[in-house]
């Protein structure tokens, strides 16, 4: 009865008062034997995007419900055990959201689609002169509908595309690889990133608390009730973490002579032009011809800058992710099936965009689903450690 | 090496300074301990070393501080991260990075050092805190112990030459306090690292002093002197000062060791009085008038097994008066509505996130009773708790109040069987006035208007209904979610780490309202790693461990048998069992 207080001690590796108001989450056992080094987080986010990429230039549904099973099939297999890879779940739920509303959206204020099968009609608003071109309510078709469905569910898909780069890489792990200058830009992004974890943990703390106070701790008006404590108590947070960053060091700059200084900002800016430019071009279809040029010349002048204003910062790095073989083989998967998807896109538009005037049923293209079967490719290379149960 | 001059910092908005006339000197490898009562300006005087105050914080500082002759006006507090480790009261506001080897190399990376430099103190420093099996655990999954220990040792890494500490054992258990102040003693003993730090529990900390910085009152200047010198005036002092303060030892004893050398002459005066202690004990309590069977209780019985089987008494006795006894500790015949316990908790196992928090644990809670749950962080406390008030629901087992299982009751109907005051009282507070919070209590009770209100005034003279809760003191706030928990008149009270930043007054206070709630048969269950809150307060002790309860029994055997939930009197006047200073004085002729 009376040893416990002192004999136990040193066990460490003690269980996690997991259920404490706080919620903290579950611990995940390490054994002995030391994992192999994990993936360089890179490779996980250049594979998810480029998933995401090939989301985009398809509104095929069998498609895109393929990659949506592709990237959800890796998550399962290779995602480690550690909270921030439980993200999956909320980025599903929220890919879900947009899809439902921008169904609501397609019923509540109609379609541009043409479409002659009336599912229901809703009684129409009438609005005044200058809201001309808007229409509340009114007739519902089975084609809005549907390019409704396609159009959100292009979206979803890459959402859960971003999901599952956040559940396979701590967002944090990729910062230790941006170059020096922008190490500071990312730890504030990344704390705001996890402002929204936290935030979540808050409401759950605070709506048990609503139970303590009996009332009940279910529903939206609970959900609202909370809200300003939540908020309150996440800025507070934000805070005192930004104290103690500021006390650990964050932010110690070198000294730079001025013109290397302007030399930086004229480059990373003249460079991020470029590249939101670039962009543009990339993702419509009307600047197919200036699109990529000016990409790549953008992102050349914002790596200079890049590099230029690295010597601003006095940053070493701990242990930084090793970029190997399996690296370049995720990264790779994923780009292939980008760049195929793309492809595709160009030689093969009708398959990739299944008309909804008139209302036709999708059908599976077979070289672009092989395309998406390559981004499973990860999978096999590089799956979690199992735990030895 | 840190050097206050003249110092006085008034805060934007604040009429008067917060702290001022700061004027001393902390020698290099010293270690420094900050007391006084809460709300004096002890987080102000911290902040300024690192810089925060005022840089971060606003507000005006007057006169100068310099650290290892930096001038903190003109430093900014990223400038002085080489020289000043700061560690805040929430370990957890203080990760930036989420695993325990990354946070451990986040200062030093700020701080540009050599990649190989890096690798070895971060080895070095993981087996200097006796983190090395967690070094890839995300930082969440720790417990607060280790958490504190993390990061403690992310300010380590960078080789600060001071280091400063807000309340950095005030969340622990005591052994984990152990474990960190061992680390800190041995930093200013090898690495002949400076330490500042502030802290409430004095029992804990005093020992390892070299010099106690008192702030008597707000806007009082500091008296810096010898712990000895500094305790035998100080309006916050440890029980083992209190005693010597009673026995009139000179110079005070400051550790268990030194007043036990001392205190042959008093044990003997006590063993004259040996025959009568329990009925002391029960006087040193503040006289609560419990119920016949309860006041029993408090003798010194030998430790009783937990599996003794039932008296019969209570089975053939339906009385509730006659039967409020916790002598027997499970009932064999199913729970009734008329169980005559506040609560019973039987073979209750929750498991969540694969982690069992709790395994097979059984308890009986009678009215008028006092419970201190104790346990090392982790054990399983808040989870039961939080079970008892039907938050979480068991995985086997089952948990019943007042009869009922209470995760299946509505929770306007929980309110009424059982209260919890959560770690964070400031959870339990929504609106912006205490007025506002006392109306919502009333509706949420169903409870007749004022009465949230009257209980506040009672717990909590002088507070104004305009007041935020926010701008109450730690104190103030949990007396106040007392209040708004109290409304419902719950027959069974928990708390979890009720005396978490609280001062010594602010304890006491709440010692005094809680006797008073447990003389008028409220059953009352603190979680709590306070061995002293515990040693005045409860009648009974239960330990976790793993989930599971090890020991149940009155407070003076359960605590004379743990070296570490022990209380400073009872190992002070061992083998005698007294546990507070209170006892010791009432017994005393």
């Amino acid at each position: 009865m009376r040893s416990c207080g002192q004999s136990c001690r040193r066990d460490d590796s003690r269980p996690e008062e997991s259920a404490t108001p706080q919620g903290r989450a579950g611990e995940a056992p390490l054994g002995p034997r030391q994992p192999r080094a994990p993936l360089h987080p890179g490779a996980w986010w250049l594979w998810s995007l480029s998933l995401g990429t090939a989301a985009t230039r398809t509104t095929n549904p069998l498609l895109l419900a393929l990659l949506i099973a592709t990237s959800a099939y890796v998550v399962v297999t290779c995602r480690p055990d550690t909270p921030w890879s439980r993200s999956y779940s909320a980025f599903v739920k929220l890919a879900l959201a947009v899809l439902l509303i921008r169904l609501a959206f397609a019923i509540a204020l109609g379609s541009p689609i043409p479409g002659t099968h009336v599912i229901v009609t809703l009684p129409e608003v009438p609005l005044p002169p200058w809201a001309q071109g808007i229409r509340l309510g009114g007739k519902v078709t089975a084609e809005g509908l549907l390019f409704a469905l396609y159009d959100g569910l292009k979206l979803a898909t890459l959402l859960i595309c971003v999901g599952a780069a956040n559940a396979l890489a701590n967002p944090a792990r990729l910062l230790k690889s941006l170059p020096g200058a922008l190490y500071e830009m990312g730890v504030a992004v990344v704390v705001a990133l996890t402002f929204a974890p936290n935030l979540i943990a808050d409401v759950h703390r605070l709506r048990a608390a609503r139970r303590l106070r009996g009332r009940p701790d279910s529903g939206v008006r609970g959900l609202l009730q909370v809200g300003l404590p939540v908020l309150e108590g996440a800025l507070e947070r934000s805070v005192a973490l930004a104290a103690a960053m500021d006390a650990r060091g964050y932010g110690r700059t070198a000294d730079v002579p001025a013109p290397v200084r302007r030399t930086t900002a004229a480059l990373t800016l003249g460079g991020l032009l470029g590249v939101c430019a670039g962009t543009y071009g990339v993702l419509t279809a009307e600047g197919g011809t200036y699109g990529l040029p000016v990409l790549l010349a953008g992102l050349a002048a914002a790596l200079a800058g890049l590099r230029l204003g690295g010597r601003r910062s006095l940053r070493t790095r701990y242990r930084p992710d090793r970029w190997g073989v399996r690296a370049w083989l995720v990264a790779g998967s994923g780009a292939a099936v980008a760049v195929l998807m793309a492809l595709a896109s160009v030689y093969d538009p009708e398959a990739l965009h299944p008309g909804v005037v008139p209302l036709v049923a999708p059908t599976l293209p077979l070289r672009p689903a092989a395309a998406v079967l390559l981004g499973l490719l990860p999978a096999f290379l590089a799956p979690a450690p199992k735990e030895p149960s | 090496m840190i050097r206050f001059e003249n110092v006085s910092v008034t805060y934007d908005g604040a009429a008067q300074p917060s702290v001022q006339g700061v004027d001393f000197e902390v020698p290099e490898g010293e270690l420094v301990l900050l007391v006084g009562p809460s709300g004096v300006g002890k987080s102000t005087v911290l902040g300024a070393v690192s810089g925060l105050v005022p840089h971060f914080t606003g507000g005006t500082l007057r006169g100068r501080v310099t650290v290892a002759g930096r001038d903190t006006r003109t430093h900014k507090p990223r400038e002085l991260a080489d020289v000043v480790g700061t560690v805040g009261q929430d370990p957890l506001s203080h990760f930036v990075t989420d695993t325990v080897e990354d946070e451990l190399a986040y200062g030093m990376e700020s701080l540009g050092l050599a990649p190989d430099v890096m690798r070895r103190r971060v080895e070095e420093t993981l087996d200097l805190l006796g983190l090395t099996d967690l070094r890839a655990r995300p930082i969440a999954t720790l417990s607060g112990g280790q958490q504190q220990r993390v990061a403690i040792g992310s300010v380590l890494t960078p080789h600060p030459r001071v280091l400063v500490l807000d309340e950095p054992t005030s969340a622990l258990d005591p052994a984990a306090a152990e474990e960190v102040l061992a680390v800190l003693q041995r930093l200013v003993h090898d690495l002949g690292t400076t330490v500042l730090m502030a802290e409430h529990r004095l029992e804990r900390v005093i020992q390892y002093a070299d010099q106690v910085a008192l702030l008597p009152s707000p806007g009082a200047a500091p008296v810096l002197g010898t712990p000895a010198e500094i305790m035998a005036v100080s309006p916050v002092y440890p029980p083992v000062v209190g005693l010597g303060r009673l026995a009139g030892w000179s110079p005070l004893p400051l550790t268990v060791r030194d007043a036990r050398r001392r205190a042959a002459g008093l044990r003997e005066r006590l063993a004259e009085r040996i025959d009568r202690p329990a009925a002391d004990a029960l006087q040193g309590r503040g006289a609560v008038s419990i119920s016949g069977s309860a006041a029993g209780r408090d003798q010194p019985q030998t430790a009783r097994s937990r599996q003794q089987p039932a008296t019969p008494e209570l089975l053939g006795a339906p009385s509730p008066g006659r039967s409020r006894s916790h002598w027997f500790r499970r009932k064999p015949t199913p729970a009734t509505p008329t169980s005559p316990y506040a609560a019973e908790v039987h073979a209750l196992t929750v498991t969540r996130d694969r982690v069992q928090a709790l395994r097979h644990a059984d308890l009986t809670i009678a009215p008028g009773e006092t419970i201190a749950l104790m346990g090392r962080n982790g054990a399983g406390k808040s989870t039961l708790l939080a079970a008892l008030v039907g938050l979480i629901a068991p995985s086997a087992g089952s948990a019943t109040v007042g009869g009922a299982a209470p995760h299946r009751t509505a929770p306007r109907e929980v309110v009424r069987r059982v209260g919890l005051v959560p770690q964070e009282p400031r959870d339990l507070l929504y609106a912006d006035t205490v007025a506002g919070e006392c109306e919502a209590a009333d509706r949420d009770a169903g409870a007749a208007p004022g009465t949230c209100r009257g209980l506040v005034s009672e717990l909590l003279p002088g507070i104004t209904d305009e007041i935020h809760p926010r701008d109450l003191s730690e104190g103030q706030r949990l007396t106040l979610a007392l209040a708004v928990v109290l409304t419902a008149r719950p027959p069974l009270l928990l708390l979890d780490e009720p005396t978490r930043g609280l001062d010594y007054a602010a304890k006491a206070r709440l010692v005094t309202v809680l006797r008073g709630l447990a003389a008028e048969g409220h059953a009352i269950v603190l979680a709590t790693h306070d061995v002293e809150l515990a040693a005045e307060l409860a009648h009974r002790v239960v330990l976790l461990a793993d989930g599971e309860v090890i020991a149940d029994g009155p407070t003076a055997d359960v605590v004379v048998a743990s070296p570490s939930f022990a209380p400073q009197v009872t190992k002070i006047l061992a083998p005698q069992k007294w546990l507070t200073v209170a006892q010791v004085r009432k017994a005393l002729p």
